[in-house]
């Protein structure tokens, strides 16, 4: 190589100096009559690890009613937030995009954070995509991993792509504040810390009710009995199309039944109507955390990947020895599910009444 | 009543394929769909105008080939088809997605004002569910997200009524038109296309606005530069730095690979033995 040839030099990449003013990692509480959901929680676990690399504080936000918020604040300081900003007004009881929209893009612009992260949840997704184009800033959608970029500063946040065939990591560079958001279950849930007490910055929303034109006219809760409850199942077995007939995917319930599990499901599966829509675990389904996830016939792509690897033990039953999903299952038989969800029937049903009886 | 849906052409998840070897896309072959919730957001405006008359306008932006998306919209029945294309478009995110959308949907407004804005709730292949709530947000349009049902729209009140999926519930709220709705899946069932209106699909005159005619000047809020996130890399996830330990029998029976499996479970995942033992008791 000579002399003269061109030396490819790394751009740096500096800030905007206006921006580099934004400090902190927030991440916004989410509640829904009276209680907060958990996502909220297993955010402030994964914010807590974003803030201490960047050597800032964490917040949590809390938009809500008058006397309603303090409470959600002490338990976010448990769940590891250094302060707490706390909006409260009449017009915050419930959610609406308009009132919370506001109140959250006031926050930032009065208290400038670099990261704001949010739950992909109905609510989270409504407000995030409002907030971010509202303050012109990044927002990257369902990201399964997050971590920061120390060279820059900058949020590194990956999700899936392409229908959940490949993942990709995106970054907002020269914008702030750097928002993402999380669906539930993804993130594990921290310890919480009893007694861990924080600050509370209060912060008044002027805004009156008459200014605002969407109106809540009711709210009819769900009926949640005999729905599915995959996100907080303990056991779960699923079935794919390696099952082959809908008729054999029976096989799969009876391995459930014995062992008290929940029963998941793939897309595939989902999508040709052999299970109900809110038994898909992956990316447009369910992401569950599970400490024992049985995968019969279920090949591994991506999306499907993406909902359940926080489980603490994969065993995958597949036919095909070079199925992606040996590649992160911690057991793994190769061989014909019809057969072997009937012995794992069986085997199961023995080792509990085995553990019965010597109990 | 004016109804614009925004829908996208997407290419058929259930059917895309990563190439085992280079680990890119393999693009060849997937059919390219309307993103299936936008459908929702097209039956349900198309319901609308059965009810209380006035045109449907279907919108998108893409390039040239998305045509073929609009006009089998115009089979099921819109009136009107819009390809919003222009290479200074590329590379947007869902910021720019939404400024350029919202300047069409404003020019659109200028000659036949608009009642009602659709969006499915997300699309398939970006699944951000960011573009609906921007385009509101930039035409000041009051939002309801994840429609699940249009109850009741009074069009001389200029109201709509709506029950919108809430996370533990279903919020029934009520906003003054002109307005966006993001339609939740299963929220209605997608028409069949009378025949004169499939006939009409193939003569019917596209509509194509580029940049300009879509009323963007200014070129650093669309395409690449108008998008605040960047995409480093695309990759595979990398196997758990053990792969899985594979369970066999020298009897190859299945009965014995249970037995083996459920022993091996035991001696090194102490926390499912003792869910196990919990569901014993």
């Amino acid at each position: 190589m000579s002399n003269d040839a061109p030396v490819k030099k790394k751009r740096k990449f500096e800030l905007d100096p206006r921006l580099a003013a934004y400090k902190g990692v927030w991440v916004f509480i989410e509640h829904e009559r009276g209680q907060v959901h958990p996502v909220s929680w297993e955010l402030l676990g994964e914010g807590r690890k974003l803030a201490d690399m960047l050597g800032v504080e964490l917040a949590g936000v809390v938009l809500a009613a008058p006397g309603e918020g303090q409470p959600f604040c002490q338990e976010a300081f448990a769940y590891g937030a250094d302060l707490c900003y706390l909006m409260e007004s009449p017009v915050l009881k419930d959610y609406r995009n308009d009132p919370f929209t506001r109140g959250m893009t006031e926050l930032v612009n009065t208290y400038q954070p670099e990261v704001l992260l949010l739950g992909a949840t109905t609510q989270g997704r409504d407000l995030a995509g409002s907030v971010a184009t509202t303050l012109a800033t990044g927002l990257t959608a369902d990201c399964t991993g997050l971590t920061i970029d120390l060279d820059n500063r900058s949020l590194a946040a990956t999700r899936p792509t392409f229908g959940g065939s490949l993942l990709c990591t995106i970054v907002t560079l020269n914008y702030r504040p750097q928002m993402a958001t999380v669906r539930p279950r993804v993130m594990g849930m921290p310890e919480r810390q009893e007694g861990r007490e924080g600050r509370i910055i209060e912060h008044p929303l002027a805004m009156a009710e008459e200014s605002i034109i969407t109106k809540v006219l009711d709210y009819i809760p769900d009926d949640t009995r005999d729905k599915p409850q995959l996100p907080f199942a303990d056991i779960i077995v699923s079935g794919g199309k390696g099952l082959a007939k809908p008729e054999n995917f029976q096989l799969v319930w009876d391995l459930a039944r014995v062992l008290g599990a929940e029963v998941g499901a793939s897309r595939p599966v989902v999508q040709a109507g052999w299970v109900e829509l809110d038994r898909q675990v992956g990316q447009s389904g369910k992401t569950v955390r599970p400490k024992l996830y049985i995968a019969a016939g279920i090949s591994g792509a991506i999306q499907h990947r993406v909902g359940m690897e926080g489980a603490d033990c994969i065993v995958a039953i597949n036919n095909d020895p070079n199925a992606p999903i040996f590649d992160f299952a911690h057991y793994g038989i190769v061989g014909d599910a019809l057969q072997l969800l009937p012995a794992l029937t069986e085997a199961f049903r023995q080792k509990l009444a085995t553990a019965r009886r010597a109990g | 009543m004016h109804s614009v849906v925004c829908i996208k052409q997407v290419p058929d998840s259930a059917q895309i394929r990563v190439h085992p070897v280079t680990n890119t896309i393999m693009r060849q072959g997937v059919p390219a769909i309307i993103n299936p919730y936008d459908l929702f957001a097209l039956e349900e405006a198309l319901r609308l105008k059965d009810r209380h008359g006035g045109r449907v306008t279907v919108i998108t932006m893409g390039p040239p080939q998305a045509e073929a998306a609009l006009r089998k919209a115009l089979s099921f029945g819109a009136d009107e088809i819009i390809l919003v294309t222009d290479k200074a478009f590329a590379g947007a995110d869902t910021l720019a997605t939404s400024f350029a959308l919202a300047s069409a949907i404003r020019k659109i407004h200028e000659s036949h004002p608009v009642t009602m804005v659709f969006t499915g709730k997300q699309t398939i292949d970006g699944d951000t569910a960011q573009v609906g709530p921007g385009i509101a947000k930039r035409l000041d349009l009051q939002l309801l997200t994840y429609v699940s049902r249009v109850a009741e729209v009074d069009e001389a009140g200029g109201t709509i009524t709506v029950e919108r999926r809430a996370e533990g519930g279903v919020q029934v709220l009520r906003t003054a038109l002109p307005c966006l709705v993001t339609m939740l899946e299963g929220s209605n069932e997608m028409r069949r296309g009378s025949l004169p209106d499939q006939l009409r699909a193939a003569r019917h005159e596209l509509t194509r606005w580029d940049r300009v005619a879509a009323g963007i000047e200014d070129v650093t809020r669309i395409g690449l530069k108008g998008s605040p996130t960047v995409v480093n890399k695309v990759f595979t996830p990398s196997p758990r730095a053990e792969k899985a330990e594979m369970v066999t029998v020298d009897s190859g029976r299945a009965a014995d690979l249970a037995v083996e499996l459920i022993a091996r479970i035991g001696g090194r995942f102490p926390v499912v033995e003792a869910e196990l033992a919990r569901r014993a008791g």
